[in-house]
């Protein structure tokens, strides 16, 4: 399978643009991938290929940074990839038991897809949310506080359809290729939805404030 | 008792603080490009501000290093690559207060005399990347950003790049070779990115919080800044608390705050436990028992009790934990995230995971113990860079603290603890 002549034509714009934003094109190869994976749902061949024709590399350089990197799916994937943290600190606040439960119930395991193609299953590393332990991320959005029961409601949900919101995100879930392509660069324009901080981000803010802490005034 | 000091998360709770209506008016670059940049390089030293990516490297310092009339680019790339495990500070920042981070990139630019900066944020933050896309967009809008920026003939460009999961990219130099569009392997130091960084030209590789804090000081002066904190560690910081606490969250304070009061604050160790051990900053720092709750957590006295401040990522667990367990999953962490560059991490932090699996599942001996031991003895201070000594900080301060514990595990063939009893959902 190779491109359409209008699926090129589109992504040679797109590239030309992320090319444009650095010093030295080779720098866009990064975004260029996230780029693919909005299209192919992967790196696919064809698009490591189109990578390497519009920065003027071989093959074998692109596929060498596309392997390195885990957020590269290395084969098509789900639209929905279901993350859970298994770190220490998630693992130990309930992930461990998340992941248990969800994986039996879903019947995947680690990076293995459902046959509907819905639901891509990911054990993840550190995500920086410790503070709303055990996390779940979905197709890179955060669900946090999750238990195994909200676990297995959110991919039944996802995969009857119903619209499902991130705990700290736009009011609707993106597709897995959807969100590469912001990844790439190219905003969605829903940056303005969801929450500035909430819950546990808020705890010392409003701990300060019942107190009436606020930093020195500057004499200046 | 030492009092929460509120700046970057001040206007958390506002509903559109991530946008200029939220944050203000960038008066703080707007002030700061009427400057001489030497005279903000000096100010930033005279604040004491240190690294708050982890290094408490001091700041002021670094960007002096930067040669000047040296013909080449300068380019500040900041590392937005939070990844360290329990680190928590950056990704909410960005999400809510996006603003201070954008305002501190051209403070910064415009005193290393770069025209060219880049937020290198980690990618399976989509909304932190949508927001703080938003926010330079909006910069961009108002003229604070591109050319000619406020009127002052300053021209500034600053891109929004995304990492593709790689905790190693967030190792400066792993940094920039993944921003030149590389694997993410670190490189040998020296020379220093101020000498040979992006792109082989003089560059400033700062963290998150250290950029946004920069706008405060510009507009308070650096005696505002150097009035909080201690005598070595200077102003505030944010403080995660993450774990076994009746209220996690983010808790802003002077340096030198203690976890006593934090933990206090955080309304305690969750109701029926009591502390066991705890990470004063991620993952990569030596572990701390109950008898260090009184520590100030600053550079020097962490630093003293055997341990680094690092990233404040407090990570707080209580009796119901397994020690070993926690090891282990941190050292498979460690083995999966080792980029494969030099062979005494790559390698020894698969056997340490290996190793440790035998032991949590009670399958180990006593020699195991020094075996773990010896491996970490060759890989600490033989890699090119500071994730293979990270790597073993658990090792050494869980053998120090708790070797009982791991001694335990084969004595009786198996894990002594209740895993169930250490969930958010379990019974005391």
């Amino acid at each position: 399978m190779t491109y359409s002549p209008e699926v090129r034509e589109r992504l040679e714009t797109d590239a030309k643009e992320i090319i444009g934003r650095y010093p030295r094109p080779r720098s866009a190869l990064l975004p260029l991938l996230h780029l693919v994976q909005s299209e192919d749902g992967y790196v696919s061949d064809d698009g490591q290929e189109f990578c390497a024709e519009m920065l003027g590399l071989s093959k074998a350089e692109v596929v060498g940074v596309a392997t390195f990197y885990t957020m590269y799916k290395r084969k098509p994937s789900g639209e929905y990839n279901v993350g859970v943290c298994i770190n220490s600190l998630c693992a130990i606040m309930g992930g461990d038991q998340i992941w248990d439960e969800l994986t039996e119930h879903v019947g995947v395991g680690h990076d293995e897809t459902t046959t509907d193609g819905k639901i891509t299953l990911e054990r993840l590393e550190c995500n920086a949310a410790c503070d709303f332990a055990p996390v779940m991320m979905v197709n890179w959005e955060f669900f946090d506080n999750q238990n195994p029961e909200s676990a297995k409601q959110l991919v039944e949900d996802l995969r009857a359809g119903k619209e499902v919101a991130p705990t700290r995100g736009p009011g609707r879930l993106c597709t897995f290729k959807e969100a590469s392509r912001v990844l790439a660069g190219f905003p969605d324009g829903l940056a303005g939805e969801g929450p500035a901080a909430s819950g546990p981000s808020l705890q010392g803010l409003k701990i300060a404030k019942a107190n009436g802490w606020e930093a020195p005034v500057s004499d200046r | 008792m030492t009092q929460l000091t509120p700046v970057l998360t001040k206007n958390w709770d506002l509903p559109n603080s991530f946008t200029l209506d939220g944050y203000g008016e960038y008066a703080a670059a707007k002030q700061a490009l009427t400057m001489d940049p030497d005279a903000i390089i000096q100010m930033v030293k005279d604040s004491g501000l240190r690294g708050r990516g982890g290094a408490g490297f001091p700041t002021g310092m670094k960007w002096g290093f930067i040669p000047q009339n040296d013909g080449k680019p300068h380019y500040l790339v900041v590392n937005a690559d939070e990844s360290e495990p329990g680190t928590c500070k950056d990704i909410p920042l960005m999400l809510a207060n996006p603003h201070a981070l954008v305002e501190g990139v051209i403070i910064t630019s415009y005193a290393i005399r770069a025209n060219y900066a880049f937020i290198y944020v980690r990618g399976e933050v989509l909304h932190v990347i949508r927001r703080v896309q938003a926010a330079v967009r909006e910069a961009y809008e108002k003229g604070y950003l591109g050319t000619n920026v406020f009127g002052s003939g300053y021209d500034l460009e600053v891109v929004v790049h995304s990492g593709a999961g790689a905790y190693i990219c967030g190792e400066e130099t792993a940094l920039l070779d993944s921003l030149e569009g590389y694997r993410g392997q670190p490189r040998l130091k020296p020379p220093f990115p101020a000498v040979a960084g992006l792109y082989a030209c003089p560059t400033v590789v700062n963290n998150v919080e250290s950029i946004a804090s920069v706008p405060s000081i510009v507009t308070n002066g650096a005696d505002w800044f150097a009035g909080m904190g201690t005598e070595k560690s200077k102003g505030f910081g944010i403080f995660s608390l993450s774990g076994h606490v009746t209220r996690p969250g983010q808790y802003e304070a002077p340096l030198g705050i203690t976890l006593r009061e934090l933990i206090d604050m955080a309304g305690g160790i969750r109701e029926g436990h009591e502390l066991k051990f705890w990470t004063p900053g991620g993952s990569s720092t030596p572990i701390f028992t109950a008898e260090h709750l009184d520590v100030p957590l600053d550079f020097e006295s962490v630093g003293a009790k055997g341990s680094m401040l690092g990233t404040r990522a407090l990570q707080i667990f209580d009796e119901t934990t397994c020690v070993v367990r926690a090891v282990l999953r941190w050292m498979e962490f460690y083995a999966h995230e080792s980029c494969g560059k030099c062979t005494p991490c790559r390698e020894g932090t698969y056997w340490l995971k290996q190793v440790l699996k035998r032991l949590d599942k009670g399958q180990g001996t006593e020699e195991d113990l020094a075996t773990i031991i010896d491996v970490s003895d060759n890989i600490l201070g033989r890699s090119f860079c500071a994730l293979a000594d990270g790597a073993v900080s658990p090792v050494y301060s869980s053998v120090k603290y708790f070797r009982e514990e791991y001694l335990k595990h084969f004595e009786i063939g198996g894990c002594p603890f209740d895993r169930a009893a250490s969930t958010v959902w379990g019974k005391a």
